[in-house]
């Protein structure tokens, strides 16, 4: 059997103790996006929302794209986080954290979008005094809210005897981590009880994650509209979302891996393992694509033609086969092939194709189906403003900056676990492996 | 109690746009400049839709139809909205509560027959006709959703007059601005649950149709299609 030399994680907590002028310089370069994006927003408020490109029938454009496209984002982190818990995926330990915050943070940043879109942001507290029901942007808001609240304990438990240790370590920030840490001490009784907590966590979040994107495609679904009335949107929706999710966390992991030197940690065959879960999401989401417009295409309904010939050939054209070559033909090239997908850079190039994949299938069920209303309706394309790209830049910088921020705070790579992982995990799985095995005695 | 419902007689209809223009006026609508009509910004409750008419290269053509709100007995517009801003009377009237709308567009996108509007400014009038507002209708604020009320202001007038005459209200107590309006006498409107009245009988008749029928939201604008000669009028 191999041995582990005693180690401090010291790697793993130099992102908090130092913080190098680079990191300000990249910090400040993001904040200067985002107050171009707060100028962009002032704009937007003082002038309504004529300064978009929205019109009749396009009534929704870059903003509800970028909702799903963020809340999309969201579910990778604690859903892959959660379902590698529960399956003793041993090679999680490294990643689970940094998939976590991208959930937390990112939710923000979608529910962000919806206010953005709102005519009357002011009173966006009706949608609790007066709130229907029979909406599903109701249900949305309320699933959201369940999927941040449960997301949110399921980053923080796991933190605690991180925060623990960084308590004992940092003085000058006691009055952060004291409070934080909850007394925790690392003793067996503690060790159990978070253990279960967290496991518990995990079986509750699961289901939480996949409600909230269902409700996200139901936005769409529920109307009668051409190519959004589809029963197969809430799983299409959950598979588009866990892939662009995945491709997430694979360009955040290697961003961490590069910033903080954490090569011994993220590992390439961590980027190999979720490699080969973004192609497994690759291939369904060709799957439900394909399975989506054969049946609008086979029915020939005219109504819903309309739509699919103005996204295989008409205007949205050149969008509809880039997504195609982004979402699926680059990705699945990349992935497939061992020589790329045991690369780094491999993997990384199929996750940010797929991330541009995913934008545009985003937007490209939000604005052609309104682009085509049934009834005709004479209007000039969609075309976005600067505010509304200001606004999408600025929210996907202070996400990362939000991000950067917590790597500063927390550790990004649990260290209690890594440890747990040396010190018990070895025997473990040892044991485990061998009790499958036919020689193994009967309990 | 009325069920209130229009008729539309395309066979009449010579796509004159007077509904549009008394629409305009009766409701306080602002005027789009040149530039937001090009950018899609205009406002109207009532508009002609151009639907082709023909086979390509036989028999091309265009017909306009008149589109006002339908007034749907079960409006898809009102499920979606997540305040209810926007719901449907005890006569079938579809409001909207403009002090309430967030202005989030889910009733727009969800109203199959695209006939709601957004405020995406604040409303204008080229002088002097700013000064001219009627004084029934409430002029909307930016960033809220409208459409077509059946002129509720004129049911509420009406509503009041039988009141003072100790009445019910009944068919032919009022009529919207675009029916009284229709040079053509294309548009009738009236109680759909009174067996007597005009709009009934013309309901009943074969050449009565509904707007994308096929989807279940029930119009209660009734359209009477066009080439056989107004006979049942
Ligand atoms: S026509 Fe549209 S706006 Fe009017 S009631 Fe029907 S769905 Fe609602
Ligand atoms: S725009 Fe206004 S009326 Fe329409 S759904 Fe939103 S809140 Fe309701």
């Amino acid at each position: 059997m191999q041995t582990f030399e005693a180690n401090d994680d010291g790697p793993l907590l130099a992102p908090i103790e130092l913080t190098s002028r680079r990191f300000w310089i990249f910090a400040g370069a993001l904040l200067t996006i985002g107050l171009w994006g707060a100028f962009a927003w002032w704009t937007q408020l003082r002038r309504g929302l004529s300064v978009t490109g929205l019109n009749a029938p396009v009534f929704w454009g870059l903003y509800i794209t970028n909702f799903v496209f963020f809340i999309g984002i969201s579910h990778a982190g604690t859903l892959i986080s959660a379902i590698l818990r529960l399956a003793h995926a041993e090679w999680r330990r490294s990643i689970t954290r940094a998939a976590e915050v991208i959930t937390v943070l990112v939710l923000f940043f979608g529910m962000g979008c919806v206010i953005l879109d709102l005519g009357r942001p002011d009173r966006v507290l009706n949608v609790l005094r007066s709130g229907n029901f029979t909406s599903p942007l109701l249900w949305d808001v309320t699933s959201v809210a369940c999927y941040l609240t449960a997301s949110t304990i399921y980053l923080f438990l796991p933190l605690i005897p991180d925060i623990a240790i960084l308590r004992d370590r940092m003085p000058s920030r006691r009055w952060l981590y004291r409070p934080l840490a909850l007394g925790w001490t690392g003793t067996e009784k503690q060790v159990r009880r978070l253990d279960r907590a967290i496991a518990v966590m995990a079986v509750i979040v699961i289901p939480i994650a996949v409600s909230v994107h269902t409700v996200v495609s139901w936005v769409f679904a529920m109307t009668v509209q051409p190519m959004w009335h589809s029963t197969i949107f809430g799983p299409y929706f959950v598979v588009g979302a866990i892939f662009s999710g995945i491709g997430a966390i694979i360009i955040a992991m290697a961003i961490i891996r590069k910033a903080y030197h954490l090569e011994q940690y993220l590992k390439p065959i961590h980027f190999n393992n979720l490699g080969l879960l973004l192609l497994v999401m690759c291939l369904l989401w060709f799957y439900f694509t394909f399975a989506e417009f054969l049946t609008t295409y086979y029915g020939g309904e005219p109504m819903h033609m309309l739509v699919f010939l103005s996204k295989t050939e008409g205007k949205f054209s050149p969008l509809f086969w880039t997504m195609v070559v982004t979402c699926f033909v680059i990705p699945f090239v990349l992935l497939a092939n061992r020589r790329t997908r045991t690369q780094i850079w491999g993997t990384v190039a199929a996750s940010i194709s797929v991330e541009i994949g995913m934008w545009l299938e985003r937007f490209l069920i939000v604005v052609p189906s309104l682009s085509n209303p049934r009834i005709p309706l004479t209007a000039p394309s969609y075309v976005p403003s600067w505010v509304e790209w200001s606004l999408f830049a600025a929210f996907v910088s202070m996400f990362i900056l939000l991000y950067a921020v917590f790597t500063k705070f927390f550790p990004i790579v649990s260290i209690w676990e890594i440890r747990e992982g040396r010190e018990h995990s070895v025997s473990e799985v040892t044991t485990r492996v061998l009790s499958y095995l036919p020689e193994a005695a009967n309990e | 109690m009325a069920r209130w419902g229009m008729v539309i007689d395309l066979d009449r209809c010579t796509a004159c746009q007077a509904c549009v223009v008394a629409c305009q006026v009766e409701n306080n609508i602002p005027v789009a400049g040149q530039s937001d009509s090009d950018r899609g910004r205009g406002i109207s409750w009532i508009r002609l839709a151009p639907f082709n008419e023909g086979e390509h290269g036989t028999r091309p053509g265009l017909r306009l139809v008149p589109i006002p709100c339908m007034h749907c007995e079960k409006p898809p517009c009102t499920k979606v909205c997540p305040v209810k801003a926007t719901s449907i009377g005890k006569e079938g009237i579809v409001a909207q509560v403009y002090a309430r709308c967030i202005g989030c567009r889910y009733c727009t996108t969800a109203c199959p027959y695209t006939v709601r509007r957004f405020n995406w400014k604040l409303p204008e009038w080229p002088d002097p006709m700013g000064e001219g507002l009627s004084p029934d209708v409430s002029v909307r604020p930016r960033g809220v959703v409208e459409k077509c009320s059946f002129c509720h202001h004129r049911l509420q007038n009406a509503r009041d007059k039988a009141a003072i005459e100790g009445r019910a209200l009944r068919d032919g107590d009022y009529m919207p601005a675009c029916v009284e309006s229709c040079p053509a006498e294309a548009m009738f409107f009236g109680d759909l649950d009174d067996p007597r009245s005009v709009v009934t009988r013309l309901e009943a008749g074969p050449r009565a149709f509904r707007l994308l029928e096929e989807l279940g939201t029930k119009p209660k604008v009734i359209y009477l299609s066009k080439g056989e000669s107004g006979a049942d009028v």
